[in-house]
């Protein structure tokens, strides 16, 4: 008899844990808050236009998935630089992205012997897990800090070696802590990156002449007008791996959830010198749908 | 031998008398409001300004951008309204009371905003034990405060301020 009850009360034990245990996902119901899970950045990864936060894409909370796409084009006086991409979200905890970007150089194309027009290319592949924290709750001095890695591969390899790079696949490593400051309305990032692309990758990685990962920075701070509106700015240094005067990355920007589904960013970015063609400066516009 | 153990409760099992007040077999009691303020009673506890969680703001400007004790006792029991109505989260408030709670949310945000109250409540992890809400229900229950704040024309700056003061409760008021 005592050998019944205790057999029935570890049925019992087992059953309520795997109850427990199988807590279920929510799909796309969109917990976050508006615009806590960042814009896309140009490589897919969540965050400001062109600096990785450490937030998580996708509209999910701690129990669900979520989903996200952007298209983002920016318009230079010599270049057309574009990317789009989709980005999975799960429990606000891990972030996958895949990102392609497509860098037309109209007539420049034709001058550095490439012909008019000719367009490189990259695939990144990201992935993003938050370690601890929260960029809106817990400790008001604890931030949301997030580890990624992004696995770049250019898909110009002849062109970007004959330009002088040692590799036409590299990965890049990236810590980030992100906090929103309620009391004063700001939101503050700041990413260790740890990488040896050129111009994000668009052409190479490293140098022929044995140059490699370094480590660089990237920053943000924004102030939020409204819910739905924040305005900010950030920069992002850069390797000059190639020795072509490859310049630190600026941005001004102004971003809009049109609805709690559609976040919009308009931005004026300062790309500097791109292939030893100078003041890079144009708009940079960018439309997310998340889910 | 389970054969026999399972034939045996099944015996063992008797039918259930007519008219058993279920309430009493089970210690339930009846909960009854409180003729004056039309609350329910509570366990004892300390009361103390503590329990509201947070320091307050010091300053005029705040409670003059929040309409004063009426005007965040209005958004209070606006947010309350807005919960209950919202699919989303209006289970966690059912059979819970309501008076009381719009009460003492008005207290607690009328502290935390300096604008001169005292707060009688509950401190927050008590008052939350047991509810199971997540950080998607507070999520909810943000927007729900957001939307309140906002019809009351509070500038979101000084929204921000509130929500300063109680995104830091995040771990008391929520489970898992
Ligand atoms: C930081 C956020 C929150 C604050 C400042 C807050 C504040 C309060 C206060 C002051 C009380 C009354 C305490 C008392 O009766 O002595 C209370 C009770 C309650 N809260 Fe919250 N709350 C928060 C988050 C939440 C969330 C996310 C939910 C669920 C979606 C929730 C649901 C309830 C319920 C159901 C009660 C009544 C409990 C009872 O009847 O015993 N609260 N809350």
């Amino acid at each position: 008899m005592r050998k019944i009850v205790l057999i029935s009360g570890c049925m019992v034990s087992a059953f309520c844990a795997s109850v427990a245990q199988a807590e279920e996902l929510e799909w796309f119901e969109g917990d976050k808050l508006v615009l806590t899970n960042g814009a896309s950045t140009v490589e897919g990864a969540s965050g400001g236009g062109i600096a990785t936060w450490a937030t998580i894409s996708g509209l999910e909370m701690d129990n669900g998935v979520g989903v996200s796409a952007h298209i983002t084009a920016i318009d230079l006086p010599d270049f057309g630089f574009q990317s789009h991409g989709v980005s999975i979200g799960i429990k606000n905890r891990v972030e996958l992205s895949y990102a392609r970007q497509n860098f037309d150089t109209r007539d420049v194309g034709e001058a550095l012997g490439l012909g008019q027009g000719y367009v490189f290319n990259q695939d990144v592949f990201g992935a993003k897990v938050r370690l601890f924290g929260d960029m809106v709750y817990g400790d008001p001095l604890l931030p949301q800090v997030s580890v990624g890695v992004q696995h770049k591969r250019n898909l110009d390899g002849p062109v970007v070696r004959a330009v002088g790079a040692a590799d036409d696949e590299g990965t890049d490593y990236t810590i980030s802590a992100t906090k929103l400051f309620l009391r004063h309305s700001i939101l503050m990032n700041a990413t260790v990156r740890y990488t040896n692309a050129n111009q994000t990758g668009l052409l190479g990685f490293g140098s022929a002449s044995g140059k490699g990962h370094t480590v660089q920075f990237e920053g943000s701070i924004a102030y939020q007008l409204s819910r739905r509106a924040v305005i900010g700015a950030e920069v992002r240094t850069k390797p000059d791996n190639l020795d072509l005067g490859e310049d630190d990355w600026i941005d001004l920007f102004a971003a809009y959830a049109i609805s709690d589904n559609i976040t919009v960013t308009a931005a004026y970015a300062d790309l500097g010198s791109i292939a030893t063609f100078e003041d890079q400066r144009g708009a940079f516009l960018s439309a997310q749908l998340a889910f | 031998m389970i054969k026999t153990a399972i034939l045996t409760l099944f015996l063992l099992q008797q039918a259930p008398a007519e008219n058993v007040d279920w309430d009493k077999e089970f210690g339930v009691e009846e909960r009854v409001r409180d003729p004056e303020t039309g609350e329910f009673p509570v366990e004892p506890y300390q009361q103390s300004n503590e329990n509201a969680g947070a320091k307050p703001f010091q300053g005029e400007q705040l409670p003059a951008a929040f309409g004063g004790r009426e005007g965040i006792q209005k958004i209070a029991d606006r947010t309350v309204e807005l919960s209950e109505a919202d699919p989303r989260i209006s289970d966690i408030f059912v059979s819970h009371d309501m008076v009381r709670l719009k009460r003492t949310l008005g207290e607690q945000f009328c502290y935390l905003l300096g604008a001169g109250c005292d707060y009688s409540g509950r401190d927050m992890r008590t008052a939350h034990a047991g509810l199971g809400a997540t950080k998607a229900d507070l999520n909810a229950l943000v927007e729900n405060l957001q939307k309140a704040m906002r019809e009351a024309k509070v500038p979101f700056a000084d929204q921000n301020k509130l929500l300063s003061k109680l995104a830091p409760m995040s771990k008391d008021v929520t489970e898992r």
